[in-house]
C-alpha cells in the first residue's frame, strides 16, 4: 500500500485496506505455517540423523556433519547409513506429496492417488518380473526396473485415456489408470503365486521402506525428483485454471491438453522416482495433499508446496518412530505412514469443513 | 401437431428408444452368462457335451453326468455367479452414493477390512475354510460400521464418508502387508490365494449363502434404485425433492456392505469386478443413472469367464480365479472408454 498524504487519498488507501485485510492475513498465516512446517520438518531431519538402533548423542551427530572423522564408528554409520537413508525420505517425501497433488488436481477426483495413472503397478510388475525371469536380489537393480516400469505402464495409461474424441479427460484418466492397474496387478499376482521365492523377495519390496538405502540409490533417483519438483513449482497456476472445468480454462487461455500432459510427466518423474527409490508406498500422496487442502483451501499456488514440505513430515517421522517401536528389528516406514497418518488424517476430515475438489 | 405435443413425441420416443436398449442389453447379456455358465460346467476332467449339461439342468441327464454336474461342477460355477452379481451390485451402489467412478467397495476400505481380519485369521491363528470367511464378513462388517461412525457429523456427506474409507482402508491394508512380512513364506503364499479370490473347492454351503444374500439384497437395491438416482443429483438436490436422504445413504450402505461382505467370505476379495461393472453397464445402456441389473450381470460375467480362464487356460495350473478378473474386465473397459463420445460425465 502507498503511502498517502492527501484525507482524500487515505480514505480511498483505507477502503481498499479494510478488503485487502483479509487476503493479507490470509496469505500472511499460510506464508507463517509453511515456514512453521519447515522447521517441524527440518527436527524431524535432525531426528531421522540421530534416532536408531545405536543411539548417537546429537553433539556427536552435529560434530559428524561438520569434522567428518572415518575412525569414528558412530560418525561412519551417521555418514553412511543415515544421512542418505534421510535424504531418500525428504525426496521421496516431498516427491510422493506433490505428485499426490498434480494428480488429483488434474484428474479433479479425491481418490487419485500418484499410483492412479499406473506407476505402481508398473513398476511392481518390472520388479516381480527382473526376480522371477533374472533372480535379481538388490536394492539398486529393483531401482531401474521399477522406474521402467513406472515409465512404461504410465505412457500406456496416457495413451489408452486420450483415445477417443475428447482426447485424456480426466474421468477417462482415471479410469484408464484404474484398469490398467489391475490388469498389471493381475499378471503379478500370477508371477507371484506360481513362485514361492519371488513372493518372499517381493513382499518385502511391496511393503514400501527406507531400510538399506545407501548413497547410489540417493544419487540415482535424486536428479528425477529435483527436476520433478522444479517443474512442479510451475504447475500451481495452471492446475487452478483447470480445477474450474476444462471448458472455463480453454477460455482463460489454458492449453488444457498440453497442460495435462506436462503435469503428466511430471507426477511420472517425480512418483516413478519415489517407487524406484522406496517401493510403493500409497498413503503418503493419496492424503497429504488433503491435509494441505484442509490447511490452505483450493488454491493449487499453497497446495503444492505445503505438499512438499507436510508430506516428508510425514514419512521421516513414520520412519524413524518405525526404527525405535520394534528393537532390534524396525517395522517398514510403508506400514507406519498408515497408521500413523490415518487416525490423525480422519480426526481432520471430521474436524474441518471440507474445501471440494 | 403444435410443437408442444411434438416436444412430448420427441421426448417419449427417446425413451422408449433407451428402455428398449437397455432390455436388449439385460437380454444378451443374461444369454451371455448362461452359455459361459453351461460351457464351464462341460468343462473339466471328464468333458461332457454342452447339450447334456442343458438336459441335465433340467432334469433329464444320466446319472453319471448328473453325480459330474449337479454335485461336482454346479456348485463352484453358481458361487462364482452370484458372487459376481453381488460385487457388480455393490460397486454400482457404492458409485452411485460416492457419486465418484472410482469408488468401489475395493477402494473405500470394506473388501481392506475384510482381507485384514482374514489374513489375521490365515497368519496368525492358523484357520482355514469357514472360520477364515467368518472372519472375514466379521471384519467387513466392523469397518463399514467404524467409517459410518467417524464420518456421521450432522449427517453423513459423501466426500467425507470417502475420505474417511481411505483412512481406515489405509490402515487396514498396513496390518494386512505387516502380518504378511511377518509369517512364514508358505503360510504368507496361502494368504495371498485368500487376498487374490479363488472359488476352488466351493461347495453348496456357499451356494446358500449366497442364495439368501442375494434374495433379501438384490429386490432391496432394485428398489432403492430410484433413490439412488435421486442422491445422483447431490445431496441439496434430493433433500429439495423431499428425499429422507440420510435413512435412503444408510439403507444403501447397508445393502451394498452386506452384499460385499458375503461375496468377500465365499470367494476372498476378487478385485475389480465391483469397480468395472458399473462403468461398463453405463456405456451399454447409455442409461444416466445406476444399472443395477446390468451390473449384476456384468459382474457374473466377469467371474464367470475369469474362472473359465483360471481353470482350463493354464493346463494343469489352476489359477484363483481373482488373478484373472483384471485380465478379462480391464481391456473391454478400455475398449469403452477408447469409443465413447460423452466421456467427462457419469463414468
Amino acid at each position: 500500500m502507498p503511502p498517502s498524504s492527501t484525507v482524500d487519498s487515505a480514505g480511498r488507501a483505507a477502503t481498499a485496506a479494510v478488503s485487502a485485510r483479509p487476503r493479507r492475513t490470509r496469505r500472511a498465516i499460510l506464508v507463517l505455517g509453511l515456514v512453521g512446517a519447515i522447521a517441524l520438518l527440518a527436527l524431524v531431519v535432525l531426528l531421522s540423523i540421530a534416532v536408531g538402533s545405536k543411539q548417537i548423542p546429537l553433539s556427536t551427530v552435529i560434530d559428524a556433519l561438520r569434522h567428518y572423522d572415518e575412525s569414528n564408528t558412530d560418525h561412519v554409520i551417521i555418514h553412511s547409513l543415515r544421512v542418505p537413508r534421510t535424504i531418500i525420505g525428504l525426496l521421496v517425501g516431498a516427491a510422493l506429496g506433490l505428485s499426490g497433488a498434480l494428480m488429483q488436481g488434474v484428474t479433479r477426483n479425491p481418490l487419485a492417488d500418484p499410483g492412479i495413472l499406473g506407476v505402481n503397478g508398473g513398476a511392481a510388475l518390472f520388479v516381480v518380473g527382473g526376480i522371477y525371469w533374472f533372480g535379481l536380489a538388490s536394492l539398486t537393480a529393483y531401482v531401474w526396473l521399477a522406474f521402467a516400469g513406472a515409465a512404461a505402464a504410465s505412457v500406456a495409461v496416457y495413451f489408452l485415456g486420450s483415445l477417443g474424441r475428447e482426447g485424456a479427460t480426466p474421468v477417462k484418466l482415471a479410469l484408464a489408470g484404474a484398469a490398467l492397474t489391475a490388469m498389471l496387478g493381475s499378471l503379478t499376482t500370477a508371477l507371484l503365486i506360481s513362485d514361492v521365492d519371488t513372493f518372499d523377495q517381493f513382499r518385502f519390496w511391496s511393503v514400501g521402506s527406507l531400510a538399506g538405502r545407501g548413497s547410489d540409490i540417493a544419487s540415482q533417483v535424486a536428479p528425477f525428483i529435483l527436476i520433478g519438483i522444479v517443474l512442479s513449482m510451475f504447475c500451481g497456476r495452471v492446475l487452478n485454471a483447470m480445477s474450474l472445468g476444462d471448458e472455463v480454462a480453454k477460455s482463460l487461455g489454458q492449453r488444457v491438453g498440453l497442460a495435462r500432459l506436462f503435469v503428466a510427466v511430471v507426477v511420472v518423474l517425480l512418483c516413478g522416482a519415489a517407487t524406484a527409490a522406496a517401493g510403493p508406498i500409497g498413503f503418503v500422496g493419496l492424503t497429504i495433499p488433503h491435509v494441505a487442502r484442509l490447511i490452505t483451501g483450493p488454491d493449487y499456488r499453497w497446495i503444492l508446496p505445503y505438499s512438499a514440505v507436510l508430506s516428508p513430515i510425514l514419512l521421516l517421522g513414520s520412519d524413524v518412530i518405525g526404527r525405535v517401536v520394534a528393537l532390534p528389528g524396525e517395522l517398514q516406514v510403508g506400514i507406519v505412514t498408515a497408521v500413523i497418518g490415518a487416525p490423525f488424517f480422519i480426526m481432520l476430515v471430521r474436524r474441518r469443513k471440507l474445501a471440494d475438489l | 401437431m403444435t410443437t408442444a405435443e411434438e416436444a412430448v413425441h420427441i421426448i417419449s420416443h427417446a425413451r422408449a428408444v433407451r428402455q428398449a436398449r437397455t432390455v436388449a442389453v439385460i437380454g444378451v447379456l443374461a444369454m451371455l452368462v448362461f452359455v459361459t455358465f453351461c460351457v464351464s460346467l462341460s468343462l473339466g476332467d471328464f468333458k461332457i457335451p454342452v447339450i447334456d449339461v442343458v438336459k441335465t439342468l433340467f432334469g433329464g441327464g444320466d446319472k453319471a453326468t448328473e453325480f459330474i454336474v449337479n454335485r461336482l461342477r454346479l456348485p463352484r460355477a453358481l458361487t462364482g455367479l452370484m458372487v459376481g452379481a453381488a460385487l457388480g451390485m455393490s460397486g454400482a451402489i457404492f458409485q452411485s452414493i460416492a457419486r465418484n467412478p472410482l469408488a468401489s467397495p475395493d477402494i473405500i476400505g470394506v473388501t481392506y477390512g475384510a482381507s485384514a481380519f482374514a489374513v489375521f485369521a490365515i497368519v496368525t491363528l492358523g484357520m482355514t475354510g469357514l472360520a477364515v470367511s467368518g472372519f472375514a464378513i466379521a471384519g467387513a462388517i466392523l469397518t463399514a460400521f467404524i467409517m459410518y461412525v467417524l464420518a456421521w457429523r450432522h449427517g453423513v456427506s459423501s466426500y467425507r464418508l470417502i475420505l474417511i474409507g481411505i483412512g481406515i482402508g489405509a490402515i487396514a491394508t498396513s496390518i494386512t502387508s505387516f502380518l504378511l512380512t511377518k509369517a512364514r513364506v508358505e503360510i504368507a503364499q496361502q494368504a495371498l490365494i485368500w487376498l487374490t479370490g479363488s472359488l476352488n473347492g466351493r461347495d453348496w454351503s456357499n451356494v446358500q449363502a449366497m442364495t439368501v444374500t442375494l434374495a433379501i439384497s438384490a429386490p432391496l437395491s432394485v428398489w432403492l434404485v430410484h433413490r439412488l438416482r435421486i442422491l445422483q443429483l447431490g445431496d441439496e438436490t434430493a433433500y429439495g425433492l423431499g428425499l429422507r436422504v440420510e435413512s435412503s445413504r444408510l439403507g444403501l450402505i447397508v445393502v451394498g456392505v452386506f452384499l460385499a461382505a458375503v461375496a468377500t467370505a465365499a470367494a476372498g476379495p476378487i478385485g475389480f469386478v465391483a469397480f468395472v461393472g458399473p462403468p461398463i453397464a453405463r456405456r451399454l445402456t447409455r442409461s444416466p443413472g445406476p444399472a443395477m441389473i446390468t451390473s449384476a450381470l456384468i459382474g457374473a460375467l466377469v467371474v464367470a469367464v475369469s474362472d473359465l480362464i483360471a481353470q482350463h487356460a493354464f493346463g494343469e495350473t489352476q489359477l484363483p480365479v481373482g488373478v484373472v478378473t483384471g485380465v478379462v474386465g480391464a481391456p473391454y473397459l478400455m475398449y469403452l472408454l477408447a469409443r465413447t463420445n460423452r466421456v467427462g460425465s457419469g463414468g
